[in-house]
């Protein structure tokens, strides 16, 4: 075979292999959002940290401003330590409110930030120290069960009031 | 005589097992011999190209057409699969997940094996049996730098390449069977695709994946190249057994990669 057929063909075979790579980062992964940001990291306090996984999204009205970094439990308290990657276009005020979300009802668990008024923000490495815990969904349904088998007496006390009076006249 | 057929039989499992860790001792002796003379194949890197020519150039259109067709069925599948549970719009991470992390590197692999692997083994056994290989170390040419490395590392080059466009066809016909032909969303499949999809770590775990693959079918192939017996059956058997051996290897290497790449990550 002459060399410069070959040298073609393996450019060419060598240039489809840094395309089919580069696609793989640029299009099928997301190399280029919130990875290569300059980022800085806060941590918040939860109760309950539900199903929140490691590079959950953090969003603020919706609008993902960072990943999920580290979990891990204070041994002392029992609470779980959430540290998060926040963008650098992003500040956030010192009282603002830090709560586990999930979309839809079956949907992934994320952490969602809500703003205050404070003037001062949270810089690099700063604590969210208002916190919302997750909503467990099998509680709350356990809930919603406790206060419907509690219910029933006061209903069954009720339907004979109400059927008394009807029955009063015979 | 039953006493005498059973110790007959515990000396050839015996001999077997001495035989086969025998060769592994003496693989992994090849190996290291590989690289030694390596730096040889690169300074005339000449030589290494018009091997990745054979072995990587030459199987792009198994490997593309293999891909197109493996996404264009996982995007049928899926899409039956995820939209009996609502889940119809995860059609694109389900495929794209599932060509970069495992199908993309294991069954480039397969093909390598089986299209190139092959062809090396064959190549390197058909010299050793007709002396062409002593004949180099006659004219104190070494058949290891000469032959051998080239051919090792062109593989090693190629198998990366070949597994990303597989991945990358497969992710283009999930798109047009999932996109043009059934009617999924396009914006939703991209999106969601890259939303659930991290260079770091889904992406370059696959590559790795591939880059060890590529290392141990070319090491494998070169192996029993060079081991064959120099009889035309020798070389026949060696042949299958690179596509045999190495299959199992990728298979088995695969499972391992995978148990330490993705574990704490919620899949094992």
């Amino acid at each position: 075979m002459n060399r410069s057929t070959l040298d073609f063909w393996v450019g060419i075979f060598v240039l489809m292999g840094i395309c089919a790579i580069v696609f793989l980062a640029l299009r099928v992964g997301n190399l280029t959002s919130l990875n290569t940001v300059p980022s800085y990291r806060l941590e918040a306090r939860f109760d309950n940290i539900g199903g929140l996984k490691l590079r959950a999204p953090v969003k603020a009205a919706g609008v993902p401003v960072g990943r999920i970094d580290r979990v891990r439990l204070d041994p002392k308290t029992y609470e779980a330590v959430v540290s998060m990657r926040i963008d650098n276009d992003y500040q956030f005020t010192k009282d603002t409110i830090a709560s586990i979300q999930t979309s839809g009802l079956l949907g992934e668990v994320y952490i969602g930030l809500g703003s205050g008024g404070d003037p001062q923000m949270l810089a690099d490495g700063g604590e969210i120290t208002k916190t919302q815990s997750a909503v467990v969904l099998e509680k709350l349904i356990s809930q919603f069960m406790f206060d419907k088998a509690s219910a029933p007496p006061a209903a069954a006390t009720a339907a004979p009031a109400t059927a008394a009076p009807a029955g009063a006249p015979k | 005589m039953p006493a005498d057929a059973i110790a007959h039989g515990m000396r050839r499992l015996g001999a077997g097992a001495l035989n086969s860790v025998a060769r592994i001792g003496f693989a992994t002796r090849f190996f290291g011999a590989v690289l030694m003379h390596s730096p040889q194949a690169f300074w005339r890197f000449r030589l290494t190209m018009r091997e990745i020519y054979f072995s990587g150039a030459l199987s792009l259109v198994i490997i593309l057409v293999s891909g197109l067709f493996v996404g264009m069925v996982l995007a049928l599948q899926g899409f039956d699969a995820l939209s009996k549970y609502g889940a119809g719009d995860s059609l694109g991470i389900f495929v794209a997940l599932s060509l970069v992390r495992e199908l993309g590197p294991v069954v480039a692999g397969l093909l390598f094996a089986s299209r190139a692997g092959s062809a090396v083994t064959a190549e390197i056994g058909l010299m050793k049996t007709t002396d062409q290989l002593a004949a180099m170390e006659m004219m104190a040419v070494d058949p290891l730098a000469r032959i051998v490395a080239p051919r090792f590392w062109a593989g090693v080059v190629s198998m990366p390449l070949l597994a990303a466009l597989f991945s990358v066809m497969g992710v283009f016909g999930a798109y047009i069977v999932g996109v043009r032909l059934i009617g999924a969303d396009a914006g939703t499949f991209w999106g969601n695709m890259r939303a659930g999809i991290d260079f770091w770590p889904d992406v370059t775990n696959g590559i790795i994946k591939s880059f060890a693959f590529g290392v141990a079918v070319s090491l494998i192939a070169v192996f029993e190249g060079y081991n064959a017996k120099p009889t035309a059956e020798g070389v026949s058997s060696a042949t299958t057994r690179t596509v045999v051996v190495g299959s199992l290897a990728i298979l088995a290497i695969d499972f391992v990669l995978t148990v330490f790449m993705f574990r704490g990550m919620g899949v094992v």
